[in-house]
């Protein structure tokens, strides 16, 4: 490909980060590559990897004491990093544009999306306030939101996370920017938004005719819009190519492995049987649940409704469902943060008591809670043997040589350094933080922990290594988990039941094998039909989710609660009556309205889609 | 199929950091203005401290047959207006202040941020009753409050103590709860519930060695209002009683040196600035959130 028809170009870029002692280290070293006009090219790696320090440097911005220490950045005829801040910043209006991971955090709240859109091409004298409004509405139009003429007049807290992230490309494509910068623009949103807000960014930078760099973890993802992929690895190049190539040739070692870690395989584990005679570990029985003050057994903020689910001693239970969908309050009744409004909770055949004040010592020891986000779940100001001492002395009575002992024992279970013992949290890696917090349960000595989304805030790597170790601990430990996540991959991958939450009801329920296949709940073949392969042209293939007709009337609490998303509902039935609870031949239990025969009908053609 | 590649999680082992070299690293990380903070809040706790021992001349002894007088060999800072030695009555004063100011912030603090622990984890209730008490404590103007205590009781030091950490206890309260609610909220201390511990555990071990450095900045804050306050009430002939006096009352009873710009009142006057504001300085100098959320009373 010769020089002159690469809009961009990246040559020897390094980027420096100041460190201890007044020395800088390197965080991009050497970095090369092009992008041809019009073309996507995106870069792929873990956090730490330098994507967005680089994403940044195109722009010719460094962060917060990092430096542009070397290297050269063209883009079209510019030489980038040689451009004073006032030519920097008119090419950064005009004709580069970013958009950031978190939309939400970019608009005011207290000013309309329209005002926000146009303010940059009109403050720039670019275009006329009436022109640069027309042009707004035609990008979102293009960018599929709804209701386009009106939508500019909404503020922030009246839109969904994947509308404002269409909404700030509309922003950042309302210059015409000859290069798109997006960094991570759908890691945030849940699946079934992710593949609206990929297909409108995709088709849109395509009309624009712009240079794309599309930054990202998620190969799936890439794999959907990437002409080119550049994979880094700790500032460094491992790989760089064109798309086809470099998912379904890869070259690279470390390519591959993140090939393995981003879709974990479904590991042959059989489905151990339920002994019939033995209660179930712990079951869960009409619960409904929420916050704030309970009346006539409804609390004031509802979250889950009439859910019932078990699990056997050994087995893994995964819960999934999109944000807000009431997974971790979920979590918090079974460990007795939450009084549940109705309903009970069982632990080993014993109903357990609402709040936390009723329930035993023997209890608390046996159910065990690990949250998602590490950084938060433990605490800053002790230091590692601190906080995995605390539950050996508070269950287990021990002091001494022996909690040294033991809390020695328990880095090694979850693979750490015994050095670590001394540190603060603040010192560890996201990975050893999230082993750190494994390992307080497991100082209990629990029969059940729940874990609530484990490995979300982890890199794919990383959290496939967390993964197995879950695995293993399951193993050796004979334990049972409660597995809450957000994607079914994961849960497919290390749970024996699953259940699929809608909006606080549990709209389905059964082994994991009955969700290989047609039929499934209509919610959950959205759900799996939404998670991006690892091949390129999947998004085109998809054909568009009929997205159903708006409801005319308003939905009564009853009914069921997919209702307005639903693209298999049946007018005069199921905005009429609630739907029964059926079960289906593989033992799915399920809350719809349709029979198996007629899900399958429906599902025909979705087929194998995650079949392992 | 698992990965194969080495975790990224490379040991990142530093030297253990001995206590000296923490106070050295802290001192560098610190700006200008807050070395001048501290240097000046480090003075004044060794003067307030040692203050009687450094003076040269008794307190209440006529030194001087001049009024007045400006700076000499004897007496470094002149005298006052009834010839007094300035520099040991201010050597003293700065024992008044300090000492009865420190020990009112430290009560105020304390009481605030013990109560806003026990509002925290105890039930629902506990929480109503206490910051409703807080909020009737907090809408009596402070002023009038100790007046009318002082008129009542006659002025002690116990009494100056308690009025200024009382009046000070409800903004110490508000703030150490705020900070208390939120991190009540934090998965660890969720955690720490779940796990059955008790009230007692999750305030003292979870809680509160988060909360420790915003309050500690809470405190400097509240012990320059003390001072303000001290001295304002002797100001007013309520606070410390003669013969002794603290710097507020210094700068009462030389007020009629004002005219000529008498040492004996620029003095006291400059002390009690340089106290408050080397404070200050120190807390606007403090790492982190401290200083974010302190401010209001
Ligand atoms: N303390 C609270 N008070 C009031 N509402 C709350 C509280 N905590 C959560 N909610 C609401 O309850 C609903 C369910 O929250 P929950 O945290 O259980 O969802 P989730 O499925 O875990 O979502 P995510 O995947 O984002 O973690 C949400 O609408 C949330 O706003
Ligand atoms: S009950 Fe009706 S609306 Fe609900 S999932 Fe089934 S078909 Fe769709
Ligand atoms: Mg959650």
């Amino acid at each position: 490909m010769g020089a002159a028809q690469d809009h961009v170009q990246v040559s020897g870029l390094r980027i420096t980060a100041p460190a201890a002692g007044g020395q800088e280290t390197p965080i991009v070293n050497d970095v090369d590559f092009t992008i041809p006009k019009g073309q996507v090219l995106a870069l792929i790696g873990e956090s730490g990897s330098g994507k967005t320090s680089i994403a940044l440097a195109l722009m010719g911005y460094a962060r917060g004491g990092c430096r542009l220490a070397g290297g050269g950045v063209r883009v079209g005829d510019t030489e980038i990093l040689t451009l004073d801040a006032s030519q920097l910043r008119t090419v950064r209006g005009n004709r580069i544009a970013y958009v950031a991971q978190s939309a939400a955090s970019a608009f005011n709240p207290s000013r309309t999306i329209m005002d926000q859109v146009v303010e940059a091409a009109v403050g720039r004298g670019l275009i006329s306030r009436p022109a640069a409004e027309a042009k707004a509405m035609g990008l979102f139009r293009a960018l599929a939101l709804p209701e386009p003429e009106a939508i500019g007049g909404r503020y922030v807290h009246q839109l969904s996370g994947g509308q404002l992230q269409r909404l700030m490309a509309a922003m950042a494509l309302m210059t015409d920017p000859e290069l798109v910068i997006l960094d991570e623009p759908t890691t945030a949103l849940d699946v079934t938004t992710q593949i609206d807000v990929l297909r409108a960014f995709k088709r849109v930078v395509r009309q624009q005719g712009a240079t794309a760099l599309y930054v990202s973890h998620d190969l799936a993802v890439v794999a959907q819009v990437a002409d080119r992929i550049v994979v880094l690895q700790r500032g460094r190049v491992r790989e760089a190519g064109d798309a086809s190539q470099v998912l379904e040739k890869p070259a690279d070692i470390y390519t591959r492995t993140l090939m393995a870690a981003a879709r974990p395989s479904t590991q042959a584990r059989p489905h151990r049987p339920a002994p019939q005679q033995a209660p179930p570990l712990l079951e869960v029985r009409g619960l409904t649940a929420g916050y704030g003050r309970v009346e006539a057994g409804v609390p004031k903020i509802p979250v889950l409704r009439d859910v019932t689910l078990s699990i056997t001693k050994g087995t893994t239970l995964g819960v999934i469902g999109e944000s807000g969908s009431g997974k971790s309050t979920l979590a918090r009744v079974i460990a007795g943060l939450v009084a549940p409004a109705s309903g009970q909770v069982l632990f080993q055949g014993q109903p357990l008591a609402p709040t936390l004040s009723g329930r035993t010592r023997e209890q608390f020891q046996r159910i065990q809670l690990v949250f998602q986000n590490a950084d938060t779940a433990l605490n800053p100001a002790h230091t590692v043997s601190r906080i995995l001492g605390r539950p050996l002395a508070f269950y287990h009575g021990m002091d001494g040589r022996a909690r040294n002992r033991r809390v020695a024992e328990l880095l090694d279970l979850t693979q750490l350094p015994a050095g670590l013992a001394d540190r603060h949290c603040g010192e560890l890696s996201g990975g050893q933080k999230q082993r750190v917090n494994l390992a307080r349960a497991l100082a209990a000595d629990p029969h059940l922990i729940l874990c609530d989304e484990v490995t979300s805030a982890l890199d794919t790597v990383v959290g496939a290594a967390i993964l197995d170790l879950l695995a293993e601990l399951r193993r050796e430990l004979d334990l049972s988990y409660l597995f809450i996540s957000h994607d079914i991959s994961t849960v497919r991958a290390i749970c024996d039941d699953i259940a699929v939450l809608y909006a606080g009801q549990k709209v389905e329920m059964g082994p994991r094998n009955g969700f290989g296949d047609a039929p499934v709940h209509p919610y959950t073949d959205l759900l799996i039909g939404s998670v991006p392969e690892m091949r390129r042209g999947w998004l085109e293939e998809k054909e568009m989710a009929a997205t159903p007709p708006p409801l005319a009337t308003a939905q009564s609490a009853n009914l069921c609660r997919f209702l307005p998303r639903c693209a298999a509902r049946v007018e005069g039935l199921c905005d009429r009556l609630p739907p029964p609870r059926i079960v289906l031949g593989g033992g799915n239990e399920l809350l719809c309205h349709h029979d198996g025969q007629a899900l399958q009908h429906l599902q025909r053609g979705r087929q194998s889609a995650v079949s392992p | 199929m698992t990965p194969t590649v080495p975790l990224r999680e490379e040991s990142m082992l530093k030297p253990a950091s001995t206590a000296a070299s923490r106070v050295r690293h802290w001192l560098s990380g610190l700006p200008t203005s807050g070395r001048v903070g501290l240097a000046l809040v480090v003075l004044w706790l060794v003067l307030g401290a040692a203050g009687p021992l450094l003076a040269p001349y008794d307190v209440g002894a006529f030194v001087s047959p001049e009024v007045f007088d400006s700076m000499s060999a004897q007496h470094w800072l002149g005298s006052d207006y009834l010839g007094r030695d300035v520099l040991s009555r201010l050597l003293s004063g700065a024992q008044y202040t300090v000492g009865l100011a420190l020990a009112s912030a430290l009560l105020a603090s304390a009481t605030g941020a013990g109560l806003a622990l026990t509002a925290t984890v105890c039930p629902r209730w506990v929480d109503e009753v206490i910051s409703r008490f807080m909020d009737t404590l907090i809408s009596i103007p402070s002023k009038v409050f100790a007046l009318v205590l002082v008129a009542a009781f006659g002025s002690s030091l116990t009494l100056l103590l308690l009025i200024a950490a009382a009046t000070y206890t409800p903004g110490a309260f508000r703030i150490a709860r705020a900070l208390a609610i939120n991190l009540n909220q934090m998965d660890y201390v969720q955690v720490a519930y779940a796990r059955g511990e008790g009230r007692l555990y999750i305030a003292a071990a979870e809680i509160m060695p988060n909360m420790i450095h915003p309050v500690l900045a809470d405190f400097g804050l509240r012990f320059v209002f003390i001072v303000l306050l001290l001295s304002g009430l002797s100001f007013l002939g309520l606070g410390v009683q003669p013969p002794n006096a603290d710097l507020g009352s210094l700068v009462r009873e030389n007020i009629s040196g004002l005219g000529d710009g008498a040492l004996a009142i620029l003095a006291p006057a400059m002390a009690i600035a340089t106290l408050t504001i080397g404070v200050n300085l120190l807390i606007d100098a403090l790492p982190g959130r401290g200083r974010r959320i302190t401010g209001g009373r």
